[in-house]
């Protein structure tokens, strides 16, 4: 199937009747007064060049900042690619793209025999991770046949998913599977939002981690010994395109007994890792970046951290445990409540 | 008995000489593609003494003499080309000296890297020396003699550029010592004397047994960290160089270009290596490389990798054990490479030839490379692996080596540590009077021509 053939789903008038802008206005990166938004709002519509299109750090959040149900995000990497406009260098992009590039020498990956099933995407690491009561009976699918390819919205190559979207989902669907759980975040969110804004049809239910986590924790209740610990939470990019599903984290850490500190970088204020921005060679911001979420986290006297997401982990928990805060995945939370990770 | 067995035997004790077949296998090959060929006795001295008798026996007996270290040049300098008795060198692996303040160490010539590596780590945590990637077991002295790079390359030069003293036993026995410690108990410098350590370094063990080394100690800092700088275009690799080198603040600067994983393909990684005692030395200092990149990075034309904190701890590692792990593409156990020497500017036509020879063969390939001192060379290394159960890998991989000496020559560049085919083409394009200046070194310091012939030999 052809990529062209998935059109984004934008509503042009919402936009041209929008009270706030909030997309922009509220984006952490670029400093846009409402006027400007206006602006270069309209030139988006219009498929102009903006400077949004080249300093974007491509963060996600303006999707989520849109409560009018648009997708200003998915807009912006259209138009990037329609102009050629790379938010990373060449060859930066190039690893990326080869990164995903379907081999035939690939192998599909599929630990278990029925369901539920997780989906492991590109992460063989946490294989091992994937065991104990909190995992119990659960198959694992791993490897390139099930990569998402979302990670191409950061490069300005869009269409790279689409192209490659409809054979995933026909691998993960060969298996006949009804629900899948995606272990990342951006698995999930391009299951979901981003196939739903390219009308991309999906024959199985994505079960988002949280979800799963949250149910088998209520079911091992009796089993969880209270952490009494703080954390501060990592939002990850891809959060910003389904947040519909954060109302299970705030749940989960009940149950694991945790406070979630109060901070300033949290919630739909959240901060990027870092990750992307330096992966797009913004080195002076990706350094200010990292230093106030970290310096947030301490002050708020947090004593994890918390990552939903294995590359935002990449990126800043080395930063984080020099400031003697603990970085931990968030099953791993769960496990240590179940007592099953040293501590 | 066999008279000289019995002489040999006399002079390190019988447990330290050996004629037996099993045992001259061992040093009949090296784990590169180079042909076996049989010592006829192996023999361990303890000290230069013993040496010396060995030389002395050799020349009375008109026997050749190949010193060895861990045999790992992969080109086969080792293997006795023509017979004869390898010595064996390991035996003599004290650590005679470490001079703190003055940073240096006096070592015998059979201590390992790993040795040295752990010597230092327990008792000058803050010094170092430059260190290759070969395997731990490899000799320091080995790797002086033909030329090593290690990870201080870049700031100082070739390894061989930081010996401070020497001390030879000569092709006719005698026992030489060169530099400060030829007058003075201090092994602290080889100038600003006449300087005789040329005789020695370069020649493959041609011109003398070298049985003690004083060798220059560097500041080890307490962080250590890289970054990878990535380029498509072949092109701007002399200028990323440039630029990093002029900051003067990075220890290594590699290059890595390969096929596999696919990931890599079409780009060239520049590993750049940064030191500091403190986190904001590092900082510093990367802060100084960063914008020394910066207008290439605006122009988008290259930009640092996101790397992993596991790709970090390899990369990392001291030596980089991942380097033989991913040679060995083909699963069999075998890498060859050719270091060519060239200028900087040359990488581009290297790349290139690589691609082609490493087509031209029907065989994968890796190029590895680190630049020396500050830009003012690389070593380039053409790298094939090849599978030892299959022999046609084998045949491919040694035809691929070739043709990249060939390259090397053309390009302008000098093959490092050339095996002994090699050396010939060398000697064959080099200017004839510097070729005759070898012969006659050579028949001056060697009459009976007994050091590792075959080697640097001119037939003329
Ligand atoms: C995986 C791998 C990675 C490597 N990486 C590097 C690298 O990063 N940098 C680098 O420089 N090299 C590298 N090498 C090449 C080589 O292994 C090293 O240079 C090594 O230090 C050579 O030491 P050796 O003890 O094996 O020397 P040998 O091979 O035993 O000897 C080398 C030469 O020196 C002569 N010789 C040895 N001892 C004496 C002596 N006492 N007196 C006179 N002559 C003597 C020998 O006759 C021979 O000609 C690598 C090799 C491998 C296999
Ligand atoms: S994308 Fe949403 S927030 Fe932005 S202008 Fe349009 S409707 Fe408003
Ligand atoms: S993705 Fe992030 S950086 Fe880009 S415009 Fe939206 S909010 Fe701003
Ligand atoms: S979830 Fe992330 S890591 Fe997994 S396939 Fe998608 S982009 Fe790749």
């Amino acid at each position: 199937m052809q990529s062209q053939n998935f059109v984004l789903k934008f509503q042009k008038e919402l936009c041209e009747t929008c009270p706030t802008y909030d997309c922009l206005t509220r984006c952490q990166y670029l400093n846009i007064d409402t006027k400007t938004a206006e602006r270069e709002i309209r030139k988006l519509l219009n498929g102009e060049d903006s400077f949004v299109l080249h300093e974007c750090v491509t963060c996600y959040a303006c999707e989520e900042y849109c409560k009018r149900g648009n997708h200003p995000f998915y807009l912006i990497t259209d138009l990037q690619e329609k102009k050629g406009i790379l938010p990373a260098p060449k060859p930066i992009v190039k690893q990326w793209v080869n990164l995903g590039i379907p081999d035939k020498k690939d192998i599909p990956h599929f630990y278990g025999a029925e369901e539920p099933v997780i989906s492991l995407c590109l992460f063989p690491d946490f294989v091992n991770s994937i065991r104990g009561k909190l995992f119990q009976g659960v198959s694992i699918v791993l490897g390139r046949h099930f990569f998402c390819n979302l990670v191409y919205l950061h490069f300005g190559k869009p269409s790279l998913i689409r192209e490659r979207l409809p054979k995933i989902i026909e691998n993960i669907a060969s298996h006949g599977f009804k629900e899948v759980v995606f272990f990342h975040d951006e698995c999930y969110s391009t299951f979901t939002s981003y196939a739903d804004a390219y009308e991309i049809k999906v024959p199985f239910r994505p079960v988002h981690l949280f979800e799963y986590l949250y149910n088998r924790l209520k079911e091992l209740k009796d089993e969880i010994k209270p952490l009494n610990v703080r954390i501060a939470y990592q939002r990850n990019c891809s959060t910003r395109l389904t947040p519909q599903k954060e109302h299970y984290l705030d749940k989960i850490f009940e149950l694991l007994g945790v406070e979630r500190v109060e901070r300033k970088y949290d919630r739909e204020n959240a901060l990027c890792c870092g990750g992307i921005i330096r992966g797009l060679q913004k080195l002076d911001l990706f350094v200010e970046v990292q230093k106030k979420n970290v310096e947030d986290m301490k002050n708020a006297k947090a004593e994890y951290c918390v990552f939903n997401c294995p590359a935002c982990y990449s990126s800043l928990a080395e930063r984080v445990r020099k400031e003697g805060i603990k970085p931990i995945m968030l099953h791993q939370l769960c496990k240590l409540a179940l007592r099953e990770e040293p501590r | 008995m066999d008279k000289i067995y019995k002489a040999l035997a006399e002079i390190v004790g019988e447990e330290f000489v050996s004629n037996r077949k099993e045992e001259l296998y061992i040093y009949s090959r090296d784990s590169g593609l180079s042909e076996p060929r049989f010592p006829d006795y192996v023999v361990m001295p303890r000290t230069v003494e013993e040496v010396q008798k060995i030389i002395q026996l050799a020349n009375k007996e008109k026997i050749h003499v190949v010193p060895a270290g861990a045999s790992l040049s992969l080109s086969g300098l080792t293997i006795p080309q023509k017979g004869g008795i390898v010595i064996d060198m390991r035996r003599m692996d004290r650590i005679l000296e470490l001079n703190r303040k003055g940073r240096y160490v006096v070592l015998e010539a059979g201590v390992t890297q790993g040795k040295l590596q752990a010597f230092l780590e327990e008792n000058a945590p803050d010094l170092c020396h430059s260190l290759p990637e070969a395997p731990p077991s490899a000799t320091v002295v080995g790797n002086l003699v033909i030329h090593g790079q290690g990870n201080l390359t870049q700031a100082y030069g070739f390894n061989s550029s930081m010996i401070s003293g020497l001390e030879v036993v000569l092709p006719n026995g005698e026992i030489c010592r060169i530099g400060s410690c030829s007058l003075s108990p201090y092994w602290f410098s080889i100038e600003p004397l006449p300087y005789l350590a040329g005789l020695f370094l370069g020649w493959f063990g041609t011109t003398g047994v070298i049985t003690k080394v004083g060798l220059r100690l560097y500041p080890k800092k307490k962080l250590r960290d890289v970054e990878l700088f990535v380029l498509e275009d072949p092109k701007l690799v002399s200028e990323v160089i440039y630029r990093v080198t002029h900051t003067e603040m990075a220890e290594d600067i590699t290059t890595v270009a390969q096929p596999y994983p696919l990931m890599f393909q079409g780009t060239i990684m520049i590993g750049i290596y940064l030191t500091g005692d403190t986190e904001e030395e590092l900082e510093f200092k990367r802060r100084l490389i960063w914008s020394s990149l910066s207008d290439l990075i605006k122009a988008k034309e290259g930009g640092f990798m996101a790397l992993t904190p596991d790709m970090k701890v390899g990369l990392l590692e001291k030596p980089m054990s991942s380097l033989t792990r991913s040679a060995d593409i083909l699963k069999g156990g075998g890498f060859v490479y050719c270091g060519a020497i060239i200028p900087i500017e040359k990488f581009p036509e290297a790349l290139k030839k690589l691609f082609e020879i490493a087509e031209r063969n029907g065989v994968t390939f890796a190029h590895t490379g680190r630049v020396i001192g500050r830009g003012h060379c690389m070593m380039f290394a053409f790298a094939y692996p090849f599978n030892r159960a299959d022999l046609e890998s084998m045949e491919k991989a040694k035809r691929a080596l070739f043709d990249s000496y060939v390259a090397t020559l053309e390009i302008g560049g000098v093959p490092w540590k050339p095996g002994a085919e090699e050396q010939k083409l060398i000697l064959e394009r080099m200017d004839k009077n510097s070729v005759e200046l070898i012969k006659r070194i050579r028949e001056l310091l060697d009459p009976n021509k007994i050091m590792n012939p075959g080697n640097w030999e001119v037939e003329l």
